[in-house]
């Protein structure tokens, strides 16, 4: 008979697990371990920190004082004890051996292992500037961070955050409440870009600067200053300094793998592990932050409970839920500053199938997109209104079919699945009562606005124009346009057409309505005047960045990713793709040294051909992008400037020789076209815009076929308008007759001001002349005496902003990314062929 | 064969909305485009239509404009978009800590494709 066993040794040997990394991953594996199987490993945790799990993604509501530590704790002391774990808190491994199956520690403990699971999480990531190891530059890490920053804030003072990604945002919130002075430096022109588009970025940067923070996107940091020893301050790029009592550097993070990769184990950008979080060690796993499961690194709190479940069933051989395995995680995020709801999942980058659905609402801040793909939601963005967010990221993970519910999806859940009626917005507006208000900015109601349509409003326009309803900001247009369909049906007449596909407004209105509103900047506009695509398209781009520039001069920044090519690169593009350069020759005159600057930089730059236009000046065909900047320093050098013959804007001033010449001339038309060059050369306008002196009623100089021409007589100047040479040629409408040359430049400038704030983008001269009427021309500018005065100081006023020569800055190495290559790729073998 | 990437440098070279060329001596130019979402997509710096630089269109969404005659090209496929028909090649491209990479066969092997 067998003595009895001991329980001891009833128990079969168990196994031992060290875990490296005492945070939420490595302690929710051990949790997802013990509940499958209780009895089988000794467990040994490892954690950096001198204290418990806590909830690190709740770090932030400490630093702004909503939460204490005792409140974010995942596992105290107790659980510790209760499930038999050894917690070695405050003392780190350093090694890892994998032949004797044995981690060593800092302190020299070596803790042999049967499976070791590497949860180390990632590693702030510290931009390589002078000046990082300051006492008081710190990152937003862990418990001890947090600290540090308290006690900062507790001084007052400024506080920098690098970085406006998630955590520097949340950063800056918490420095912010406990009354610290914050700036917050943004590499990228958008905050949060990785999860928010253009559109959202700028909403966000708009409340946050209104809470007071600054807000410096498009900032690059080249040093951190010390003052005495601490830092002082950060300098940018730009040359800008920021008075600094504390940095806080958040730009990102990268998994922690330095254990890993000394340890033998095969990592990239985190450590390789497969669907069951297995390394290449089939005895080592790994969790979390540091791992790189399928080509993906995840740094939020989502993906870890999903690994956390499959390493569980694989170590332990006991599935809970009959998965097989992870296969990645689908994202989503929330900012976590209170009052300001931001949510993004998913891809919202958009492809060829996929299709937008875009809501704003700009009397309440909300910007809502949707991006679907065969009918299924793949990405979302939500900014002030979250509340559907959970149920859009749901619908996005089980990728179910929307087609149903597509008309009514973007209004939230409710809508959506209020089912029949409710889900078909025709049907829904039927069975509003007549006194629901259709348009709140200017209390327009139901009953109102089928009433102006039954008296004749048979389109959108026409219904704007009658009873103002969506005349304002445009959020009811949808609304509108459904009641057109439901009293007109088929007899709905599509009015004016609209500036492009992404809005429901003409150009008449945009341009109004950026006045009235005071917009100014194209996200702004698109927000307020609720552009149905998330940063518009090729057309209204360029025309949106003209109008800013044309009705805020000196305070709208010129947005040159909204500028067609030559404008950007103040060049023509030729159809091989080099590029043509024409100097500015004032009048049509030049000098012996311009012409040897020209000739010099034919033969140095290799240009193909040099042809004289009709505008009189010279053109040098077929130079490389990359050679422009240096085209320009050298007829820089020889005093010559940008002849803008790549832009909407003046292009030439075409002269006779007048009477200092001529036996028929009447007035000295040279010199009043270089006065007229002058005074208005660099002025962006609606589209290219020529002009042309001639000194007697001969015409030298066609002046009958220009935008804005001057045929010189006995008597005076007799001004024309209106003229085009293109496709449909046009002779000129004489607009009046002046008797100095300082009423024709005054006149000229008046004229060229009120197209500039009149016309559409791309409307020449003479098709804005056709569509206003002469007459409407002659009233704006004559019926009111001290109406030509006015437009001429307004386009003085715009011109001092605007006579910067751009070729002059781009010589001196303004925006170089736009003439270089980013390197140039020599095949191996290429440079001995 | 394992794959071999291309190092081009920071993401903070090309901003949103801009795109960057990369000649290829004995292949061709390549256009790295970054939209204002911020997506990298790399395609070879021709309009399929009459070989405008791609890289200098207007970016919007995920296409492009081209500059010459205003083809609209998907930046994540290559494809001409709004009735138009042709193709552009892409180059696969990945992000990694900050930094473009092109997977080199692409960029090298496009001639002989």
């Amino acid at each position: 008979m067998n003595a009895p066993m001991t329980f001891d040794s009833a128990r079969p040997a168990r196994e031992k697990l060290v875990v490296i990394g005492n945070g939420m991953a490595g302690c929710r594996a051990v949790e997802e371990i013990l509940e499958r199987d209780r009895e089988r490993f000794d467990v040994v945790i490892f954690g950096a920190e001198p204290r418990v799990n806590y909830n690190r993604i709740m770090l932030s509501p400490i630093l702004a004082g909503e939460k204490t530590f005792d409140e974010i704790v995942l596992n105290t002391a107790e659980w510790y004890a209760e499930n038999d774990i050894e917690l070695v808190s405050g003392d780190p491994v350093d090694h890892i051996d994998r032949e004797r199956k044995t981690v060593v520690s800092r302190s020299g403990r070596v803790e042999p292992y049967d499976k070791l699971l590497i949860a180390t999480g990632s590693d702030p990531f510290i931009i390589p500037v002078p000046g990082r190891d300051l006492p008081g530059v710190v990152t937003f890490r862990d418990l001890d961070d947090v600290d540090k920053m308290l006690a900062a804030a507790a001084q007052g003072g400024n506080a920098v955050v690098i970085g406006g990604g998630l955590l520097g945002l949340e950063a800056a919130h918490g420095l912010s409440l406990r009354g610290m002075n914050v700036t917050v430096i943004h590499l990228m022109p958008t905050l949060m870009e990785r999860q928010l588009d253009e559109a959202a970025g700028w909403l966000l940067k708009q409340e946050l600067e209104r809470r007071g923070q600054t807000i410096l996107t498009g900032a690059d940091t080249e040093e951190i200053i010390g003052k005495d020893g601490h830092v002082g301050a950060v300098r940018l790029k730009d040359g800008r300094e920021i008075p600094a009592d504390i940095v806080v550097m958040a730009v990102g993070i990268r998994p922690a793998t330095m254990l890993a990769k000394t340890g033998g184990l095969e990592c990239e950008r985190g450590i390789l592990v497969d669907d069951h979080m297995v390394t290449s060690d089939p005895d080592v796993l790994a969790v979390g932050e540091c791992v790189q499961h399928r080509g993906q690194c995840y740094g939020l709190v989502a993906p870890l409970w999903e690994m956390c479940r499959a390493l569980a069933d694989h170590l332990t051989e006991r599935k809970l839920d009959g998965s097989s395995g992870y296969a990645g995680s689908v994202t989503s995020t929330k900012l976590k500053v209170s009052g300001i709801d931001v949510f993004s999942a998913g891809d919202f980058s958009g492809g060829d199938e996929s299709e937008d659905i875009v809501m704003r609402d700009a009397a309440r801040g909300v910007y809502k997109r949707l991006v679907l793909k065969e009918n299924r939601i793949v990405g979302a963005v939500l900014y002030g209104d979250t509340a559907d967010g959970n149920w859009y990221f749901d619908l996005l993970r089980k990728e179910e079919d929307v087609a149903d519910m597509r008309e009514g999806l973007i209004f939230g859940q409710a809508f959506a699945l209020g089912g029949g009626a409710l889900a078909d917005p025709n049907a829904a507006i039927a069975a509003l009562s007549d006194d629901a208000e259709i348009c709140g900015c200017n209390g327009v109601s139901k009953g109102k606005v089928v009433q102006c349509i039954l008296g004749g409003a048979a389109s959108l326009d026409a219904v704007r124009s009658t009873c103002k309803a969506s005349a304002s900001c445009g959020s009811c247009t949808g609304l509108v346009e459904s009641l057109l369909t439901l009293t007109l049906g088929d007899e709905v007449q599509t009015g004016a057409s609209t500036m492009c596909k992404c809005t429901s407004f003409g150009h008449d209105d945009v341009r109004r309505l950026i006045l009235e509103k005071e917009l100014k900047a194209i996200p702004q506009v698109m927000q307020e005047l609720h552009w149905t695509t998330p940063d518009g398209c090729a057309s209204c781009r360029p025309a949106l960045n003209y109008y800013l520039l044309c009705a805020w001069p000196g305070e709208y920044e010129d947005d040159q990713k909204s500028r067609f090519v030559n404008e950007r690169l103040h060049a023509n593009i030729q159809k091989d793709g080099t590029y043509s350069v024409v100097p500015r020759m004032w009048g049509g005159l030049t000098t012996p040294q311009e012409l040897r600057a020209i000739a010099d930089v034919v033969e140095k730059f290799d240009a193909r051909m040099v042809k004289v236009t009709g505008g009189q000046r010279l053109d040098i065909f077929g130079v490389r992008k990359e050679d422009l900047p240096a085209v320009w320093a050298d007829l820089g050098a020889a005093g010559m400037v940008s002849g803008h013959a790549y832009g909407k804007s003046l292009r030439t001033v075409k002269t006779c020789v007048g009477s200092e010449w001529c036996r028929f001339g009447t007035q000295d038309s040279t010199g009043l076209g270089v006065k007229l060059e002058q005074m208005s050369w660099g002025s962006w306008m609606p589209h290219k815009f020529k002009m042309a002196v001639s000194g007697c009623p001969r015409n030298c100089a066609e002046a009958t076929i220009k935008d804005f021409g001057v045929v010189c007589v006995d008597s005076g100047y007799e001004l024309h308008i209106g003229g085009n040479g293109g496709i449909k040629v046009r002779a000129t409408d004489l607009l009046c007759k002046v008797a100095t040359e300082e009423e024709a430049l005054e006149t000229c400038a008046a004229f060229i001001q009120l197209y500039r704030e009149d016309a559409h983008y791309l409307e020449r001269t003479a098709p804005w002349l056709e569509r206003k009427g002469l007459e409407w021309i002659k009233a704006r500018m004559f019926d009111d005496p001290d109406a030509v005065r006015r437009l001429a100081a307004r386009f003085r006023h715009s011109q001092q902003f605007m006579q910067d020569d751009p070729w002059a800055k781009r010589a001196a190495g303004e925006r170089r990314d736009l003439h270089s290559h980013l390197a140039t790729v020599v095949p191996a073998g290429m440079e001995y062929a | 064969m394992e794959a071999t990437w291309l190092d081009l440098g920071p993401i903070t070279q090309i901003e949103p909305g801009m795109a960057a060329t990369l000649p290829v001596i004995g292949g061709e130019e390549i256009a790295v485009f970054h939209t204002m979402r911020g997506e990298f997509y790399a395609l070879v710096n021709k309009c399929p239509h009459r070989q405008g630089p791609l890289s200098q269109g207007i970016v919007h969404g995920d296409s492009v404009t081209c500059p010459l005659h205003n083809w609209r090209i998907s930046l994540k496929s290559g494809k001409a978009l709004g009735g138009d028909e042709g193709c552009v090649p892409t180059i696969p491209l990945k992000i990694d800590c900050g930094r473009i990479y092109l997977l080199r066969e692409s960029v090298v092997g496009q001639k002989a494709a």
